[in-house]
């Protein structure tokens, strides 16, 4: 099953389109990744389908799915993003539980008292490699926890979509890759756009890649790559390197 | 530094010591009289002989002081979440609250005291017309300047704006509210003191005015005493509040 997505953003009249009318197919239950380069529009995109773009003259975005019908994508999405964005006022326990504290009556007891939810959040943490650290405070972790503990977060919703917006472009190659193997088992089956502007990553992920491309003053347009059929998370190999190179050629890094 | 490591009230004893040292010895050696500058040990037995009359005094501006400070955080958070919410607010509200500082404190004392009377009720708003403003704009930047990063994480986890206000803005205002409030404490005592040497019938500002008119030196630097440790423990005080408060926010001097 596929998603249909249709997407025109311009900020503001007097600035040409971000872009316009740009179609896309995201297939259900399965890694997509959105590969260009700085300040192509992608972040933009992962943006608008979020709903959370303010201000823009153009907003028009249409997700159908396949029996033809329209739907809305608000209530089915998590959203990760560049940085971990953790409040500092939390500890990591309450940042996991934000999304239910933050609907919490004012009164009402914090979310970790209810059972069932805060197993699942030490669960999470302890899957993700950081099962010691619930009390603590973000200012005393480093990048790499870090990034584990947006990324619990955004997996404790339990959305069929997640967004993510260059989650691990912060983070060195030794902890980007364990996370990016962390994160392909810890998504099976759900639905997951990822931003990204490292061709490696992309190839790493993606069961289905498309580069962002724009030729002259065209607005850019969102072309399939073909990928190896080897499962994600693919290891890195001569093979992996021949296919590294093809994908650079298609960026138009090399000839 | 020497004594770099210990604590604030070595570092004040000792520093405090020593002033008071060179004072005591430039009176004995300069023979100044003592109704223009009264020696440390003059001021101690002022502050003995009149303690209970001082303890009067000082409950008096403390708690105008203490209240003051209450009210004008009061006013200084309302005023600043108004802003924030609404913008009929932000466009013509700023006008109004600079005009009430452009105007010297000194000025309205009287009209104060004319419409309050000489009761704590004028030295109260003379604080809190101070005070009030420190706390408004810091609050107000805090508020207003909170990551659009965090609005949009909350946003997508379906939160509404007051949701977002309650567990969002407002914590990650706090620690410029916090500066504010620091600001805020040590100014108070002006409003209050100034009330008190327009027209009062009690208080230290009150006390040190009728000292100064009857040449007793001694008795108006007892009562500056008071006032000034009273200010430094409040400040002390309220920063030793806020650091537990607002924990996560790091000191980076050494």
């Amino acid at each position: 099953m596929n998603y249909s997505i249709e997407a025109s953003l311009r900020y503001h009249s007097s600035l040409p389109h971000i872009y316009q009318e740009m179609q896309f197919f995201v297939p259900e239950g399965k890694i997509t990744c959105i590969l260009g380069e700085s300040g192509c529009g992608k972040s933009s995109l992962l943006k608008q389908i979020a709903g959370i773009v303010e201000r823009a003259n153009v907003n028009h975005l249409r997700v159908v799915n396949d029996k033809g019908r329209e739907i809305s994508a608000n209530n089915l999405i998590s959203y990760m993003g560049q940085s971990d964005l953790l409040m500092p006022w939390l500890s990591v326990l309450d940042n996991v539980l934000l999304s239910f504290d933050l609907k919490r009556p004012f009164f009402s007891k914090k979310s970790h008292n209810n059972s069932a939810l805060h197993e699942q959040a030490l669960y999470l943490l302890k899957e993700l490699g950081v099962g010691d650290i619930a009390n603590k405070h973000p200012d005393q972790l480093s990048g790499g926890t870090r990034q584990r503990v947006a990324l619990a977060r955004t997996l404790i919703q339990n959305k069929p979509i997640v967004l993510m917006d260059e989650p691990f472009s912060a983070l060195d190659a030794v902890t980007r890759y364990s996370l990016q193997n962390l994160a392909a088992a810890k998504l099976k089956n759900k639905t997951v756009l990822l931003i990204t502007h490292d061709p490696q990553e992309a190839l790493r992920l993606g069961e289905n890649v498309l580069v962002f491309s724009k030729k002259g003053k065209n607005t850019p347009l969102l072309t399939r790559f073909d990928l190896p059929n080897s499962s994600i998370p693919r290891g890195i190999n001569s093979d992996f390197g021949k296919w590294e190179e093809k994908l650079l050629k298609k960026l138009g890094v090399i000839r | 530094m020497i004594l770099a490591g210990k604590s604030i009230f070595i570092r004040c004893c000792v520093m405090s010591g020593f002033l008071l040292s060179v004072w005591e010895v430039f009176t004995l050696i300069s023979g100044i009289p003592s109704f223009i500058l009264p020696s440390p040990s003059q001021i101690f037995s002022a502050l003995t002989h009149t303690y209970s009359l001082l303890i009067f005094h000082s409950l008096v501006t403390f708690s105008e002081i203490v209240i003051g400070l209450v009210l004008g955080c009061l006013i200084g958070v309302l005023l600043a979440l108004n802003m924030l919410l609404f913008q009929f607010f932000r466009y013509w509200l700023l006008p109004v609250v600079l005009f009430s500082q452009a105007i010297p404190v000194f000025a309205i004392a009287p009209i104060l005291v004319l419409w309050l009377g000489y009761g704590l009720m004028s030295k109260v708003m003379m604080s809190a017309i101070i005070i009030f403003f420190p706390i408004l704009m810091t609050t107000f930047d805090g508020l207003r300047y909170t990551s659009p990063d965090y609005l949009n994480l909350a946003k997508t986890m379906g939160a509404n704006n007051w949701q977002i206000l309650l567990r969002i803005r407002l914590p990650a205002a706090l620690p410029s509210f916090a500066s504010g409030l620091r600001v805020a404490v040590v100014i108070a005592p002006i409003g209050a003191v100034i009330g008190e040497w327009v027209g009062a019938s009690a208080g230290l500002g009150y006390y040190m005015l009728h000292s100064n008119a009857r040449m007793q030196t001694a008795d108006m630097f007892a009562a500056l005493f008071i006032l000034a440790t009273f200010s430094i423990l409040l400040y002390y005080l309220t920063d030793f509040v806020l650091k537990r408060f607002v924990y996560w926010t790091t000191e980076s001097t050494k």
